[in-house]
């Protein structure tokens, strides 16, 4: 029937209704009027409240998903300089920056100068924390473990923004930090994390210093995958002596066991 | 200049035009996140109060920053204009611009004698339905491959953005846009990935999508110009220049932009349309702005936010863009706190714009981690078509699957039309009902209705390629 259309008319009308194939966007969805048919108002008002309240989900060491890694890894945790959630998103610059005392804390609890910090902070998402971070610390550290690699002693921020890194850098003086951080959540998801990468992180530093491995979630990069790309570029970190923009990421093989088959 | 008003026996200084300015602004979190809002709402009003009795003079003897923006808005200044004006105060034009004669004085001539920072003065002492009945009789007609802004059309911006630049994705996308009678004031992709290639297939699938389809309208994929540009020279089809620019020569430095380039890179993209049929008119550039911009870059120099969104529209006035567009909501709350911050800036920006000469739209939007909702979206969206706004966005079922923020939709856009008899450009309309999207000026009972309704617009279209 469509044979004699325009090539992207024809390859729109043959996926038909099978839109989910080529997108995850809201498409055909028909309509009431010029409204959303019920099941579409109702769906958006879910989603965006799965949203709402990832962003003000908490998450205890002691309860599980976390109890489990925060025993087999001593973790504990530390606060920026935002003191409520409230704060946290009205003032970016004190998410960035540790509260006092916290250096000392830091530098009393972890070893200092390691190879590799690994950091997990609330950021704007802790529900992708308790959602992630559970697969993903474990193979990270064992595979650095693995590389030969110092590492530090894992611990949490609360009230955390990416530029934390640079205090955390400050007080620990490690190679590389690592920091695990729930991103904003969207509809479609509310469990998605990022992984910053920063060599030797210092006051000043901007995203131009750092590298990223976004969308760690079910429906984006898998942990598994995750663990590679940022052993990856901590791997190209050590050999340049530098993070950032100028740093790029290393073409790998798709999956870890095809590392470990090697 | 130093200014005080005693009210109620307390008095309140300004130590200069600038302090006046931030302290004199609605309350925007961004504002308080500088540290340069009023400390409280006497102090606001008192700050309104002094900005009222300053005359306009008093903009161009004390610039509030020293960069190339502002040495762009004192060139393009019409110095005539300005002598009739320079006396009046900011209170005296706020009723000027009120006055049921107005839009025919600033058509004749006085829009070029308004500078972004006497704009943005006169916005902070207007209510929101002041920001609307001025705006309402202002247009700005621009020509492209149609005609937008003429009164009583409302444009809508078909964004079929997708998470991985899915071509499929992407074309599907627009299709259903299409179908729901949006799409006329530009067909524009925020692409996921900024490489030249990438940028490249975007802007050969939507240019044969509208080839396609015979759609009388413009595609944009909202890449760096400078990719845009390294798109073109390799024969990719651009039909308008996307950038997004700050009202500070700082902002703009953090984006990578210069005015020259901007200069350089539409002189390019014209002369591209001269071997290219369809285009009506020169306007090729498509800016993109918004409140708390200069401050999240470090480049506002103590600048109060909204005064820094106005001269961002001084730098888009000087390139005479197809489109300028304030992406309202997107930016986080530490710059627009909730739905009152966030209607209350789409409706300053729109008039600002507009004041200016602006072919101004809005992207109504939000984000999961600001106090708005849908509820938001609607209320700002049916006040800006109100005020005449020239385009809107149109986002499948308001979700954004790439950029991860609720804009207004492909519905919505259609309803607020219907609502208030809005019509989409003129040669889009043509065509709409051409291809039965449209039936007696309004979306026909069987489009965007489902898969069917897909089925039913590529035998239409078959139909008229014969």
């Amino acid at each position: 029937m469509s044979a004699d259309l325009p090539d992207s008319l024809r390859g729109a009308v043959e996926v038909g209704s099978d839109v989910s194939n080529v997108t995850p966007a809201r498409l055909l969805i028909g309509r009431a009027g010029t409204a959303y048919r019920t099941s579409t108002q109702l769906q958006l008002r879910a989603d965006h409240a799965f949203a709402k309240d990832a962003l003000n989900a908490t998450f205890s060491l002691d309860e599980s998903p976390m109890k489990d890694l925060a025993d087999r890894f001593d973790l504990f945790e530390v606060e920026s300089e935002a003191t409520s959630r409230e704060e946290y998103l009205a003032r970016p610059d004190k998410g960035r920056r540790l509260a006092d005392g916290v250096a000392e804390t830091l530098r009393e609890n972890c070893p200092s100068g390691v190879d590799l910090q690994v950091v997990i902070g609330d950021g704007l998402s802790p529900l992708a924390v308790t959602s992630q971070v559970p697969s993903l610390l474990g193979p990270l550290l064992d595979h650095a473990a693995t590389r030969g690699w110092s590492l530090g002693r894992p611990f949490v921020v609360r009230n955390c923004r990416v530029g934390a890194m640079n205090d955390i850098g400050e007080a620990l003086d490690a190679q590389n930090v690592v920091l695990l951080i729930g991103e904003r959540p969207g509809l479609a998801t509310a469990e998605s994390l990022s992984a910053y990468l920063a060599h030797r992180p210092r006051t000043g530093d901007t995203d131009a210093q750092r590298n990223l491995v976004s969308n760690i979630h079910s429906g984006g990069v898998a942990a598994e995958d995750a663990v590679w790309r940022i052993l990856g570029l901590v791997d190209a970190f050590m050999i340049q002596g530098r993070s950032g923009f100028t740093v790029k990421e290393p073409a790998r093989p798709t999956s870890l066991s095809e590392v470990s088959g090697r | 200049m130093k200014r005080s008003v005693t009210l109620r026996g307390e008095t309140f200084n300004f130590a200069d035009l600038r302090e006046l300015m931030a302290r004199a602004n609605e309350p925007k979190a961004g504002d308080r996140l500088a540290g340069i809002a009023a400390n409280s709402e006497r102090e606001r009003v008192a700050a309104k109060m002094a900005l009222a009795e300053v005359p306009l003079s008093a903009f161009l003897d004390e610039p509030l920053l020293e960069d190339d923006v502002t040495g762009l808005i004192v060139d393009s200044l019409d110095r005539e204009e300005f002598a009739k004006l320079r006396s009046l105060t900011v209170g005296e034009l706020r009723e000027l611009v009120l006055s049921s004669n107005f839009a025919a004085e600033w058509q004749r001539g006085v829009k070029g004698a308004l500078t972004p920072e006497i704009v943005a003065a006169t916005a902070r002492i207007m209510s929101a339905r002041d920001l609307i009945s001025a705006a309402a009789p202002l247009r700005s007609v621009t020509r492209c491959r149609n005609t937008m802004g003429e009164r009583g059309v409302l444009g809508v911006r078909v964004q079929p953005n997708h998470p991985t630049d899915d071509i499929a994705g992407v074309v599907l996308s627009a299709l259903d846009g299409l179908m729901f009678g949006c799409g006329d004031a530009v067909i524009g992709v925020n692409p996921a990935g900024d490489a030249i290639e990438n940028v490249v297939a975007l802007e050969h699938a939507l240019h044969d999508l509208i080839g396609a389809v015979g759609a009388p309208t413009q595609s944009c994929v909202l890449a760096h110009f400078t990719t845009q540009l390294a798109a073109l020279e390799r024969g990719a089809p651009v039909d308008l220049l996307f950038q997004s620019i700050g009202g500070t020569e700082a902002t703009n430095a953090g984006f990578g932009v210069t005015l020259q380039g901007l200069a350089d890179g539409r002189e390019a993209v014209l002369a591209s349309h001269t071997a290219r049929d369809g285009f009506i008119g020169d306007n090729v550039m498509y800016f993109e702005t918004g409140q708390g911009t200069a401050l999240s870059v470090d480049g506002h120099g103590g600048v109060d936010q909204l005064t820094c969104e106005a001269r961002a529209y001084g730098v888009a006035r000087s390139f005479d863009p197809f489109l300028v567009n304030s992406v309202v909501g997107f930016i986080g709350p530490e710059y627009l706190a909730d739905a009152t911050e966030i209607i209350r800036a789409g409706l300053e920006d729109h008039f600002m714009g507009k004041l200016l000469g602006l072919p101004m739209g809005i992207d109504i939007c939000y984000t999961n981690h600001v106090e708005a909702n849908q509820d938001t979206t609607d209320q700002l969206l049916v006040l800006l078509a109100t005020a005449g706004c020239n385009f809107v966005m149109g986002v499948p079922g308001s979700d954004d699957v790439m950029l991860n923020y609720q804009s207004t939709s492909y519905h919505d856009a259609a309803g607020v039309r219907e609502l208030l008899g809005a019509r989409p450009a003129p040669e889009f309309l043509a065509w709409l009902e051409q291809t039965g999207i449209f039936a007696d000026g309004r979306l026909a009972e069987g489009s965007a209705n489902g898969p069917e309704s897909l089925q039913a617009f590529a035998d239409s279209v078959k139909e008229l390629g014969r």
